[in-house]
C-alpha cells in the first residue's frame, strides 16, 4: 500500500486503527496491523494510533499559494428580499471572533437587490465592512451570476478565511466558487478554531451521517473556505451604534447568465424551516394515518417549531418530501426534536441524534428510538400528542 | 440523449447498535453499497435514456472491487459502467473528486447530462456535483427533485429549497444532483441481472484519463484530516411512567424548566 504503511517496530496490537477505520481497511495480522487494499487514504487512522505507528506521508500538494498575500475573514451573507438570514448573523458572530482572534477585520459580502437595510443590520451584528454588489438581475439567488461576481472579489479581495452557510445555496456556491479557485472546502462545519500555534483555521465537522467528527486543515491553499451547519453558531447582540464601512465593489455583472431561474414557489408555510427550528416535531407511521399529522401540526406551531417526518410516511405520501428527516432526507440538530410514533430506524437516527433534547412516544418499549431519547414516553402517539396540545397551549397562553 | 450518471461506494450500514459507553451507533459489517442518493442519479439517467434515446453510463472512482457493484447499475438498466481505478486517486479530498471525474467524463465523451446524487453519505460534502460541473465548464443545479422538460440542449427543472421549489432553465451539458424525491429506483429484471453478470467494466487509470496526477488524490487535496473523534452525546434516558395524563404532565413540566421553549 503505498501513501500509509505500519511502522512494525512501534505498533503494539493495540487495534486502535482497527476500531477507528470506518472503511474496514485494516486488519490485525498476529499482533501487528496490516492495511488492506481499499483503504482510501482517508487519513482517520492515523490520529486514532496512540502509538505513532502508521506513517502516512502526504507529501507536496499541488497548487499551493503564498499564503502570506491573503488576509481578513469574510463571510457570505445570504439574504432573501433584502432581508438577511438568520445563517448570516450567526456566521458573523462566529466571523468575529476569528478575525479578532487573527487581529484582523471582518466582512461581509452581500449580492442581491436593494440591500441598504441589509448594510446597516449586518454591521449591527458584527461586521467591519459590508462589501454589497446591488443590481435588479442579482433579486434571487443564480448559481452563475452569484459564483462570478463571488470569484472577482475574492481573487482582488484576497480573504484569508471565506464562511457560507450550509444552506441549501451555500452548499451549492461554495463548491463551484472553491472548484474555480482551486481551494479546500470544508463542509458543514459546527467548530471553528484559529489554531493559537500557527493561525490556521481548524474546521471541525460531523461526517457518516454524525457519528464521526473530524478536523480539518487547509494549511497551503487560500482562503481557507468552509460552509457552517445552521445553529450552531451564535450571533451577536446586534449593536445598531457600531461603525462600519460600506463598500460597493467594483465587478463586472453578467448580463446574461445561461442558468436562469424562473420560478420561486413556497409549498411549506410554517414560521421557521427545518434546518433553522429550535424545535422540531416529527410524525411517523405510528400516527396510523396520514390525516393524523394534523397533531403534529397542531404541537409545532404551539412551540413555534416546524414539522418533521420518517421516511415511511414520506414513502406512503402522507407527506411531502421536503419535511423527511433522515439520511435520505434532511439532517436536523434542533433544541428539541419529538419522535411521535417514529422507531427509529438507523437512517432516521443519522438524521437527528445530534439534536440537544429527544424526546420518543411509541407504543413499542423496544423501539430503536428509546436508545437516543432523552425522555421517553411508551404509548400511544395518537392519546399523548393531543393531551400535550393542550398540556402546552395552556402553559405557554 | 446520452447520460453519465456518478456512483459512489460507501460503507453500508445494516443493524443499530449502540455503543453503551459511548451512545453512538456503532456500524457492524462494514458492507460496502452504492450511495443511496446515487441510486435515484441512476433511476433518473435510465429513464431518461429510455425517453429520449442514447446511452446511459456510470462512473464511479474508488478501488477495484467497486467493479462488482457497478454491476447492480447494469441490472436495472445503465449500458455501460466506468470504473477511475489508480492509486493515483486515493486520499481524494472533494477538489480531487471532482477533477479525476471531469477527466473521466472527457474521456467517455458526447454527454448531454451529468447525474449525481446530493450527497454521499460517508463523506457528507455534497461538494462533487457543483465541484465537478465547474471543473467540466458547464451549468449545475443541485438538489433537483423533478425534472420538467429535458431535450437536445435544454433542461428545465425543480430545485429543492428550504421552504419549497424552485423552477430552473439550463442548457445542456450540465450538471445535476439528485434528491429522493425524483423517482422510486426499479428493482433489477431478470434480464438486467444476466447482463450484468456479463458484462464487462471497463477500468481506467490516471493515465487512461489523461489525468495530472499532482492534481489528483492526496497531492491534488487541499484539505487535511487532522484528527477524529466518536461525538460523545450524553444520554441519560429517563423513561416516563405513569398514565397518560400524568406522563404528558411530567414531560411537559420537564421540558418547561429547561428553558429553551421559547416561543416566537
Ligand atoms: C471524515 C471525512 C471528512 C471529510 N471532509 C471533507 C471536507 O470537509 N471537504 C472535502 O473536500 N473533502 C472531505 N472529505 C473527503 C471526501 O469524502 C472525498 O473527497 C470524497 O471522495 C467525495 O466527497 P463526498 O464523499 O463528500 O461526496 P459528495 O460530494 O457528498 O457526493 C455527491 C455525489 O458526487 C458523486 N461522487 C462523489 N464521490 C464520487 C466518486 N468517488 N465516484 C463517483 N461519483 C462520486 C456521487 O454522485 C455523489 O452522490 C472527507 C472525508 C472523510 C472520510
Ligand atoms: S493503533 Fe497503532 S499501535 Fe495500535 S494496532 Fe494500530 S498501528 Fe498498531
Ligand atoms: S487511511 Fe482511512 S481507509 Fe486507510 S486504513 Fe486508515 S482509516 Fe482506513
Amino acid at each position: 500500500m503505498s501513501g500509509i504503511r505500519i511502522i512494525e517496530e512501534s505498533c503494539i496490537g493495540c487495534r486502535l486503527c482497527v476500531k477507528a477505520c470506518p472503511f474496514g481497511a485494516i486488519r490485525m495480522d498476529g499482533r501487528k496491523a496490516v492495511i488492506l487494499d481499499n483503504c482510501t487514504l482517508c487519513g482517520i487512522c492515523v490520529p486514532a494510533c496512540k502509538f505513532n505507528a502508521i506513517d502516512y506521508e502526504k507529501g507536496p500538494v499541488s497548487n499551493a499559494v503564498d499564503i502570506t498575500k491573503y488576509s481578513g475573514v469574510w463571510i457570505f451573507a445570504e439574504q432573501k428580499n433584502g432581508v438577511p438570514e438568520p445563517i448570516s448573523y450567526e456566521l458573523l458572530g462566529a466571523g468575529r471572533k476569528l478575525a479578532d482572534d487573527r487581529k484582523t477585520r471582518l466582512t461581509a459580502v452581500v449580492i442581491g437587490d436593494k440591500l441598504s437595510d441589509a448594510c446597516e443590520k449586518l454591521i449591527a451584528y458584527g461586521a467591519d465592512e459590508v462589501m454589497a454588489v446591488e443590481d435588479g438581475s442579482l433579486a434571487v439567488y443564480n448559481d452563475e451570476s452569484y459564483s462570478d461576481i463571488f470569484v472577482q472579489m475574492i481573487r482582488k479581495g484576497r480573504p484569508e478565511i471565506l464562511l457560507m452557510g450550509a444552506t441549501t445555496y451555500g452548499r451549492s456556491l461554495a463548491p463551484r466558487i472553491a472548484s474555480r479557485i482551486n481551494t479546500g472546502l470544508t463542509a458543514d462545519c459546527t467548530r471553528l478554531e484559529i489554531d493559537p500555534a500557527d493561525g490556521k483555521l481548524l474546521q471541525t465537522r460531523p461526517a457518516f451521517g454524525g457519528n464521526l467528527m473530524a478536523t480539518i486543515i487547509c494549511p497551503n491553499h487560500r482562503p481557507q473556505m468552509a460552509t457552517v451547519r445552521h445553529k450552531v453558531m451564535k450571533p451577536l447582540e446586534p449593536d445598531y451604534s457600531r461603525k462600519g464601512l460600506v463598500t460597493r465593489p467594483e465587478v463586472s455583472i453578467p448580463r446574461e447568465t445561461s442558468v436562469k431561474v424562473r420560478e420561486v414557489v413556497k409549498t411549506i408555510f410554517e414560521m421557521v424551516s427545518l434546518a433553522e427550528a429550535d424545535v422540531i416535531v416529527s410524525g411517523g407511521r405510528g400516527l396510523g394515518a396520514p390525516e393524523n399529522f394534523k397533531l403534529i401540526n397542531e404541537l409545532a406551531e404551539v412551540l413555534g417549531g416546524a414539522v418533521g417526518a420518517s421516511r415511511a410516511t414520506v414513502d406512503a405520501g402522507w407527506i411531502e418530501y421536503n419535511h423527511q428527516v433522515g439520511q435520505t432526507g434532511q439532517t436536523v440538530g434542533p433544541h428539541v426534536y419529538f419522535a411521535c410514533g417514529i422507531s427509529g430506524a438507523v437512517q432516521h437516527l443519522a438524521g437527528m441524534s445530534s439534536s440537544d433534547i429527544i424526546v420518543a412516544i411509541n407504543k413499542n418499549p423496544d423501539a430503536p428510538i428509546f436508545k437516543v431519547a432523552t425522555f421517553g414516553i411508551v404509548g400511544d402517539a395518537m392519546e399523548i400528542l393531543p393531551l400535550l396540545i393542550k398540556e402546552f397551549k395552556a402553559a405557554l397562553g | 440523449m446520452n447520460v453519465i450518471v456518478c456512483v459512489k461506494q460507501v460503507p453500508g450500514t445494516n443493524e443499530v447498535k449502540m455503543n453503551k459507553e459511548t451512545n453512538t451507533i456503532i456500524r457492524e459489517g462494514a458492507e460496502a453499497i452504492i450511495n443511496p442518493f446515487d441510486t435515484y442519479a441512476v433511476e433518473e439517467g435510465v429513464r431518461i435514456k429510455e425517453q429520449t434515446g442514447g446511452k446511459a453510463t456510470v462512473i464511479s472512482m474508488g478501488i477495484p472491487s467497486v467493479a462488482e457493484l457497478l454491476r447492480q447499475t447494469i441490472a436495472v438498466g445503465i449500458d455501460e459502467a466506468v470504473l477511475l481505478s489508480d492509486r493515483a486517486f486515493a486520499g481524494s479530498d472533494s477538489l480531487a473528486t471532482s477533477y479525476a471525474l471531469s477527466k473521466g467524463i472527457n474521456k467517455i465523451g458526447d454527454f448531454d447530462l451529468v447525474i449525481c446524487g446530493k450527497q454521499a453519505m460517508d463523506g457528507d460534502t455534497a461538494q462533487v456535483g457543483p465541484g465537478l460541473a465547474e471543473k467540466l465548464g458547464i451549468p449545475h443545479t443541485t438538489y433537483v427533485r423533478k425534472i420538467e422538460e429535458i431535450r437536445k440542449g435544454y433542461i428545465r427543472c425543480q430545485r429543492m429549497t428550504e421552504d419549497g421549489y424552485e423552477v430552473i432553465e439550463m442548457p445542456l451539458p450540465a450538471v445535476i444532483t439528485v434528491v429522493k424525491e425524483i423517482n422510486e429506483p426499479r428493482l433489477p429484471s431478470l434480464k438486467g441481472m444476466m447482463k450484468a453478470k456479463k458484462a464487462e467494466i471497463r477500468i481506467m487509470t490516471a493515465d487512461d484519463i489523461g489525468a495530472d496526477k499532482d492534481l489528483c488524490g492526496l497531492k491534488g487535496s487541499p484539505t487535511q484530516v487532522v484528527e477524529t473523534f466518536v461525538p460523545v452525546h450524553d444520554v441519560n434516558s429517563e423513561m416516563i411512567e405513569g398514565t397518560p395524563g400524568e406522563q404528558v404532565k411530567r414531560l411537559a413540566e420537564k421540558l418547561l424548566s429547561m428553558k429553551f421553549m421559547t416561543v416566537k
